[in-house]
């Protein structure tokens, strides 16, 4: 994935661009609009991350610039009054909004949502041996049989599924799945994936523990 | 109020500064200053009107009068010159025969009463002795004519003289024909209410023609009116219109007006916004390089502690975002700016801005909506549900549901928020929305406190209530919001 | 009726003497009191005899049961006098228009209004004073035995003309009113004079034919009834009828020229002591006056006189004309004229 992040705070841009490599993504920063037109005109991306109040001009008018002539996702990041932006972002063309300040796991939450809102329900499907696993319809399907998962065990299958083959430690997986204000122990991470993997079992698809470093996902 | 508010936004922000100009002109005008300019005018050139018909009703009769006067002056002149005429000397005696004619021509005026008389100096010759009149023709052939009161009436009379030979002397004689005056009073009454009907037909007519004038001379200020009236809740933009040159300064200050208004409002909500950028931007820097660092760190301690961090700046942002939220909620409810909306749309955003938030947590969402017309503020009431159910998700354990349910009662439209969380506990729940208007303990109320006295004023803003209760079973909490339908 | 009878004279002075309430003396011919159910009583003065107007009383007490009637006769002189003086009766009937306008002229009538007196014809009252209810005119009587075999004039050329042929037969046989004594005959004779010049005529030949002057009709009629006159002439008409009606000895001259048509006024004196019921017999009398029955009473109705005869000049007008004849030094020219023409 590559993500261009539209944010003139400099110590925020940074944080948001080191998380998004630290997840294995691309991303650029671009500080102000002018920035932002530069780099939308030589590369291509997956999601913009927009904040909409920015030196050179006001996010939201050139939201309504971007939607006319392109058809790439926006997530907007708002420090405004949570009243009347929200309805205002979406209303021109926004696909989503964050109010500052943010959860990363809730940022990756809300892109993930957003593109496979996008991408539609059947092209975005991922093949895991012999299953095919549909993020958008939250679905594993295997011989004759479809398999219908929770929540959190489908954004856990989908961390797992993006990554697959690495090695993903306890912690990696609290960071993307629950939001920091929650207290979650790394135990509530065992019973998630203790759970997702018996239901994944009978399709043919494993996730290995890897003592003391984390989980991985193999297919057979 | 949601009526008035709705039909006339521009005059419902006007309406504060205006009260103490009004209330002076009230005071300063007799007629009241509430009073209709189109009724004030009609009033005014129905007056003018009726002093008119008034003028010309008196000015009629009292012509009429005269011309009656003058007319039966004429016929006394004429009977007294003919009974003057029929003097004659006879032998040396006066001789007098009344001609018929000097008295049947009396007639001619109507059924008055006739006194006469015929004398010398020093005799009265024949008729009423004791008619007397003030003055004399000083010639011949003069006729005086004066208005007396003889017998208990007044009587118009007209004296002529001649000198007649008695003997070989010329002696002058008086002639004096008088006349009751009813015939006069009755012909001048009848052309009198002949002019009282034309003056009242007049005075109708120009009523109703004062009333089409008012009402076409208005008619620039009503379109004017009706073409501010017709805007939306929030078009503020200048009036332009053709309108006549004495509607132009007002037209002027009303833009003015809406200008300065429009600025104000913009200024207020850009330094919301303003406040809001400048503590989450700071925030959010704060708490992603947190974040970043939590990642990176390999003592479980650290972590902890960047964790605590965390939760400390979630906290403050929350309640930064909800001391803004309630300041803008303030400044909306005042200047209520009401339109037709659908309460359950209102709620679908709600849930479906809620919902990835939500879906961290495992918590789903279990909605029943109806189609809810209504006239309000949709931001209001979105912020009053989103505190509401924002509540909800954050005090609710993960994997379980929590139930939104829109339904009609009576004449009102009641929205039902229902978690399995842990519920109000044993606090004051009832106080707790109380507890922050007062301005008491804040601090312990920010969370679920904060939320909950945002979603009551958005709701008494348009009517409706805010009741708390614990859930079914004792467990979790029951928030009840009840508007009125349109 | 001017000639009263002494032993009436007498009546009407005891009558005065025992009743109280009649501050003037006025020489009364007649009177008669009807009684009603209530205690009022109008005092009406009239110069009507007392037969001709008993039945307009029943009529009235048809209406107003309560009230009664106290009907004093006089002639129009004494009655004019008795107003003039301030004689407190509530009513006041006269055959004598000029004097009666001049009553009423003079201030001495009260006003009265009502349904009545709306629907009189504009002719028929003056102001809300003066109310007129029988239009009576002046007829020519003859006695049928001394014109038998003798047409009948047809107008008064024709009447003068015979009277010329035949002076034998008309001498001292005519007779007509003493106008200095009756003031109805001063009415008729001053009114046909204005009207017409054949009356200085007709009155010229009949001092020619040593006319016989009266008082009053009722003695005129009784002489051509008896023979002693040929030709009454000026006779009051509503008399004459009802003579007439009774006795065949009389037969009314139709002179189709003209006729003079005398109205009987009746007024509430400004003294009147019951205003209110004297309204209501009046009000009665000129709704008998304007009833459509001619015959049913001895006095005619307002709307009797018709035909060519009445539209000639009309009633005597009701208004300041009538004031003329009664000036002192009209009168006395006319007396003089008239003395000149009739007592040669």
């Amino acid at each position: 994935m590559r993500y261009l992040l539209v944010e003139d705070n400099r110590e925020l841009a940074e944080a948001v661009i080191a998380r998004l490599l630290l997840d294995g993504h691309a991303a650029d920063h671009a500080a102000t609009l002018a920035e932002a037109r530069d780099w939308l005109s030589v590369a291509d991306y997956d999601l913009m991350l927009l904040d909409v109040m920015l030196p050179d001009g006001d996010g939201r008018q050139f939201l309504t610039e971007h939607r006319a002539t392109r058809d790439l996702p926006v997530i907007v990041l708002t420090a405004r009054s949570q009243i009347s932006d929200r309805v205002d972002t979406l209303d021109l063309g926004a696909d989503d909004y964050l109010t500052k300040p943010f959860d990363f796991a809730e940022l990756e939450a809300r892109c993930r949502a957003v593109l496979r809102r996008r991408s539609g329900p059947s092209r975005n499907e991922i093949r895991l041996g012999e299953a095919l696993f549909d993020p958008g319809a939250g679905t594993i399907d295997y011989g004759n049989t479809t398999l219908g998962l929770r929540n959190r065990e489908l954004r856990l299958l989908e961390v797992f599924a993006r990554h697959k083959g690495q090695i993903l430690s306890k912690s990696q997986l609290i960071d993307r799945l629950f939001s920091q204000d929650a207290e979650i122990s790394e135990n509530a991470i065992e019973v998630y994936v203790g759970r997702l993997r018996r239901k994944l079992e009978p399709a043919g698809v494993r996730i290995e523990t890897v003592r003391g470093i984390g989980y991985r996902l193999t297919t057979e | 109020m949601t009526d008035a508010a709705a039909s006339r936004p521009v005059a419902q922000k006007v309406r504060r500064p205006a009260a103490g100009q009004a209330a002076a002109g009230r005071a300063a005008s007799p007629w009241g200053f509430s009073r209709s300019i189109g009724r004030r005018l009609t009033i005014l050139l129905a007056g003018i009107a009726a002093v008119l018909a008034l003028v010309s009703w008196a000015m009629v009769t009292s012509f009429a009068r005269a011309a009656a006067e003058r007319t039966q002056d004429g016929v006394l002149a004429a009977s007294a010159l003919s009974i003057a005429g029929a003097l004659g000397s006879e032998q040396g005696n006066i001789r007098l025969e009344l001609p018929y004619s000097a008295f049947a021509m009396l007639d001619a005026i109507g059924q008055d009463r006739v006194f006469y008389r015929v004398a010398t100096a020093d005799d009265t010759l024949t008729g009423y002795e004791d008619l007397e009149v003030p003055r004399l023709p000083r010639t011949a052939g003069e006729v005086v004519t004066d208005t007396i009161a003889y017998r208990g009436t007044t009587v118009r009379v007209a004296t002529v003289t001649r000198s007649v030979l008695s003997g070989q002397v010329p002696v002058r004689i008086m002639v004096s024909v008088a006349q009751t005056r009813s015939g006069v009073d009755e012909i001048a009454a009848g052309l009198s209410r002949s002019a009282a009907a034309l003056s009242v037909g007049f005075f109708l007519l120009a009523t109703g023609l004062g009333w089409a004038a008012a009402r076409n001379s208005l008619r620039p200020l009503n379109e004017i009116a009706q073409a501010v009236g017709r805007r939306g809740p929030s078009d503020l933009r200048p009036v332009q219109r053709d309108a006549p040159g004495e509607l132009a300064p007002l037209l002027a200050a009303l833009n003015r007006l809406m200008e300065r208004l429009g600025a104000s409002i913009r200024r207020s909500e850009d330094f919301i916004t303003e406040a809001a950028h400048r503590v989450r931007t700071p925030l959010a820097t704060v708490r992603a390089q947190a974040e970043v660092a939590l990642h990176s760190a390999e003592s479980e301690e650290v972590k902890a502690t960047l964790r605590r961090m965390i939760r400390a700046v979630d906290e403050s942002s929350r309640s930064a975002g909800q001391l803004l939220d309630h300041a803008t909620v303030g400044f909306r409810a005042e200047t209520l700016r009401a339109e037709d909306l659908d309460l359950a749309a209102v709620i679908r955003r709600v849930t479906d801005g809620l919902a990835p938030t939500a879906e961290m947590k495992d918590i789903a969402f279990s909605v029943s909506l109806v189609p809810a017309p209504m006239r309000g503020d949709a931001i209001l009431l979105e912020n009053a549900v989103r505190n509401v159910l924002d509540n909800a998700v954050k005090y609710s354990p993960a994997e379980t549901v929590v139930t939104v349910t829109l339904e009609r009662a009576g004449s009102a439209w009641r929205i039902t928020i229902r978690d399995e969380g842990r519920g109000f506990g044993d606090a004051a729940v009832p106080q707790l929305v109380e507890r922050f208007r007062r301005g008491a303990n804040v601090e312990k109320v920010v969370g679920s406190g904060l939320g909950l006295t945002i979603a009551d004023e958005a709701l008494r803003a348009h009517g409706g209530t805010l009741t708390l209760s614990p859930g079914d079973n004792g467990v979790g909490a029951c928030v009840t919001l009840t508007l009125p339908a349109a | 009726m001017c000639h009263a009878h002494p032993a009436r004279r007498l009546i009407a002075a005891l009558l005065l003497a025992v009743l109280p309430g009649v501050a003037l003396a006025q020489v009364l011919e007649d009177r008669r009191v009807w009684p009603g159910t209530g205690e009022r009583t109008i005092r009406v003065i009239s110069t009507a005899d007392i037969d001709v107007f008993a039945p307009f009383v029943e009529r009235i007490a048809a209406e107003r049961p309560d009230l009664g009637i106290d009907y004093a006769v006089a002639s129009s002189a004494e009655l004019h006098r008795a107003i003039a003086e301030g004689a407190s009766y509530d009513l006041a009937i006269s055959s004598a228009m000029d004097l009666q306008f001049q009553l009423a002229n003079d201030g001495l009538a009260r006003a009265h209004r009502s349904d009545a007196t709306a629907g009189l014809p504009g002719w028929a009252r003056w102001r809300d004073l003066l109310f007129a209810f029988t239009a009576e005119p002046a007829v020519a009587v003859i006695s049928r035995a001394r014109f038998a075999g003798r047409d009948r004039p047809r107008n008064r050329q024709d009447l003068i003309a015979l009277m010329r042929t035949d002076r034998e037969a008309f001498a001292r046989a005519v007779g007509t009113y003493d106008v200095r004594d009756s003031g109805l005959g001063y009415l008729f004779a001053t009114q046909e004079a204005r009207n017409s010049d054949t009356y200085w005529r007709l009155s010229e030949l009949m001092g020619g034919l040593d006319v016989q002057l009266y008082c009053c009709s009722a003695q005129m009629i009784d002489d051509v009834a008896s023979g002693r006159l040929a030709l009454a002439y000026n006779v009051l008409g509503s008399y004459a009828m009802a003579r007439i009606a009774r006795d065949d000895r009389l037969e009314i001259l139709a002179l189709q020229d003209y006729a003079t048509v005398m109205l009987r006024t009746a007024f509430i004196p400004a003294s009147a002591e019951d205003p209110e019921g004297a309204g209501a017999v009046l009000d009665a009398i000129l709704r008998i006056g304007m009833r459509d029955d001619a015959d049913a009473l001895p006095l005619p109705p307002l709307g009797a006189v018709q035909g060519p005869e009445a539209t000639a000049f009309g009633p005597i007008r009701l208004g300041p004309g009538l004031l003329v004849h009664l000036d002192r030094l009209n009168r006395e020219a006319f007396l003089a004229e008239w003395s000149d023409a009739m007592l040669q």
